[in-house]
């Protein structure tokens, strides 16, 4: 599964301080730390530290700070598409836009930039009336973006379904719903698109909250999901990736399972 | 109707292994040879780079070998003298490397001492310019002592060594390391246990790309598909990146194809299964061709005459492309 680091996000403080006064030191920090943890891509968000006028150049300026220290690929994270292609423009390696929303004339300006900077898409199963509370919905969302994908020319691989989970404490009913959605979108096309969740959401302001990521993650996996934008810091948490990897026989077992899945 | 090639996409390779160093890498063999870099499932040229085609050692013993006559015909005179074998493999039978098997040093056999298998080592390494494999008899404390004194006197020469298994690996790989040589991470038919042995040999530092995997294998007939099996869950291994089984195989054919009846029994006894000359290389090349097609990077053989069929077989898949 691949993971794609979150804490690179402005709102995190010390990111959102850091985007403000133009000091690289904490997004190069999370950055080695979260590859060090397990991340295969990393997530760049600069949240609302910076003000719109001034966000291409914010994200411009975050690609080129995080790829001195790390040659992981990017997921640029904005719902802000003008500062999204300004950092693709800078990406050495393939990246991820994340997102886009199953609304038209963003479906044009996405597939059509993902196409142009060969880049991923991530596509949120939701329009301008919000997010769904049942699967069926969902799916019927993700089979828009599929088709997208198909009128673009954007390869299905790299088209990544976000079926968005909600927290869990105020939204308790959409959980079994989101696993569905995993389940019924591998399905929409052969090969189907992927999937991906934004895991913390579902723990917001829980207490428990490292519990939950944990525990959902492992039946998301056991669903199908492909990736997840996750806390790629929590050991415990890479841990059940790597076991759930095990466990769905998409990795060969050995004692040395848990350790090998980090270097690697 | 045109039918459309439906082609996987593979996120990794198998890797690359040298075995063998010229004049100007530190040895003295004239043909250095690299298995391994294969991009896709075995042949399969239409959806991916064969990138080194699979190679053949034949195998030399420090003794006069216990092999059957029939065998044995194809190299008369030499079978005392491992450097005069290993010649004749390379200069007539055309071996790509040299498998030098000490089963003379064996405890419980001749038990040779290790400055005799220090001294065949290197009068094989000056008769022939190939590359060798060098194992022990299979005593592993004996085997650890052959090992670590050969790798010294042959430092430089980038030579594969045999074998490291999960319960003694440590000398072994202590004496790649230090002398710079390539080791067999051999498993018992257990993919779990391959893997692991892979890490624990990476952790004592040795680079991955200095592992050859021997999955140990059963001739044809006994439990060649074991083999099969557990060979294509390596390569599929490699091919989805894990880098823990993306080594290049080995397999010990020679060995598991003259040890059943079939390659043994005289003509006389089983009148119906045919003559024991065309018996004895079919059994060897069919186990080989079997096993190229599970992955097979190296072959280790003996029959002159299954080698040359195996060559020729090699050739003609590698030409498909």
């Amino acid at each position: 599964m691949i993971i794609i680091g979150e804490r690179i996000n402005g709102m995190f403080k010390d990111i959102g301080d850091a985007l403000r006064n133009k000091d690289p030191k904490p997004l190069q920090f999370w950055a080695a730390k979260q590859q060090e943890g397990g991340a295969h891509y990393l997530d760049l968000n600069s949240g609302p530290a910076i003000p719109t006028k001034e966000r291409p150049e914010a994200y411009k300026w975050m690609v080129q700070v995080i790829q001195e220290v790390t040659d992981l690929p990017l997921a640029l994270d904005s719902t802000n598409y003008n500062a999204i292609e300004e950092g693709l423009k800078f990406c050495k390696q393939p990246a991820m836009i994340n997102s886009v929303p199953a609304e038209r004339p963003k479906i044009e300006r996405v597939f059509t930039m993902a196409m142009q900077y060969n880049s991923m898409v991530i596509g949120l199963t939701m329009d301008n009336k919000g997010i769904p509370k049942d699967a069926e919905n969902r799916v019927a969302f993700a089979m828009e973006l599929v088709a997208a994908a198909d009128e673009f020319g954007l390869p299905i691989e790299d088209l990544f379904i976000d079926p968005l989970i909600l927290p869990c404490n105020v939204a308790q009913e959409h959980a079994p719903e989101v696993l569905e959605s995993l389940r019924q979108i591998k399905g929409l096309a052969n090969p189907g698109p992927r999937t991906v969740l934004g895991l913390s959401n579902v723990s917001q302001k829980a207490p428990e909250r490292h519990l939950i990521n944990r525990t959902y993650l492992a039946m998301a996996m056991a669903c199908g999901l492909d990736a997840a934008i996750m806390d790629a810091t929590d050991n415990a948490l890479i841990d059940v990736v790597a076991t759930c990897e095990i466990l769905l026989n998409k990795s060969i077992y050995a004692d040395s399972y848990l350790k090998v899945f980090r270097i690697y | 109707m045109p039918v459309t090639l439906v082609k996987e996409r593979y996120t990794g390779k198998v890797s690359e292994v040298v075995l063998g160093a010229n004049s100007e890498q530190g040895g003295t063999r004239t043909s250095v040879i690299t298995v391994g870099g294969d991009c896709t499932l075995p042949f399969l040229h239409f959806e991916g780079k064969i990138k080194n085609r699979a190679v053949i050692a034949m195998e030399v013993n420090d003794i006069n070998p216990s092999w059957n006559e029939v065998t044995k015909a194809g190299f008369s005179g030499v079978l005392d003298n491992p450097a005069a074998w290993a010649q004749k493999c390379v200069n007539e039978f055309r071996a790509d490397l040299i498998y030098l098997k000490f089963i003379g040093a064996d405890p419980e056999g001749e038990n040779r001492s290790l400055d005799d298998c220090v001294r065949i080592a290197k009068e094989v390494l000056a008769a022939v310019g190939v590359p060798l494999i060098i194992c022990g008899c299979d005593d592993p404390e004996k085997d650890n002592e052959i090992i670590a004194a050969v790798a010294e006197a042959c430092a430089g020469e980038n030579l594969l060594l045999g074998s490291a298994e999960q319960d003694n690996y440590k000398s072994i790989v202590a004496a790649a390391m230090v002398h710079k040589h390539n080791i067999i991470a051999r498993s018992p038919l257990d993919i779990n246990i391959c893997k692991q042995l892979n890490i624990l040999i990476n952790e004592m530092g040795l680079p991955l790309n200095r592992i050859v995997i021997d999955p140990m294998i059963g001739g044809l007939g006994f439990g060649i598909e074991y083999a099969y099996s557990i060979m294509e869950r390596v390569r599929l291994g490699s091919l989805s990146n894990d880098k823990m089984l993306s080594m290049p195989m080995i397999c010990t054919v020679g060995y598991e194809a003259n040890r059943p009846k079939e390659a043994n029994a005289l003509t006389a006894e089983f009148p119906g299964w045919g003559e024991l000359e065309d018996r004895v290389v079919l059994w060897e090349a069919l186990t080989a061709s079997a096993l190229l097609q599970a992955g097979a990077s190296i072959l280790l053989m003996r029959n002159p005459a299954a080698v040359k069929l195996i060559k020729t077989h090699i050739a003609d898949l590698i030409a498909a492309n």
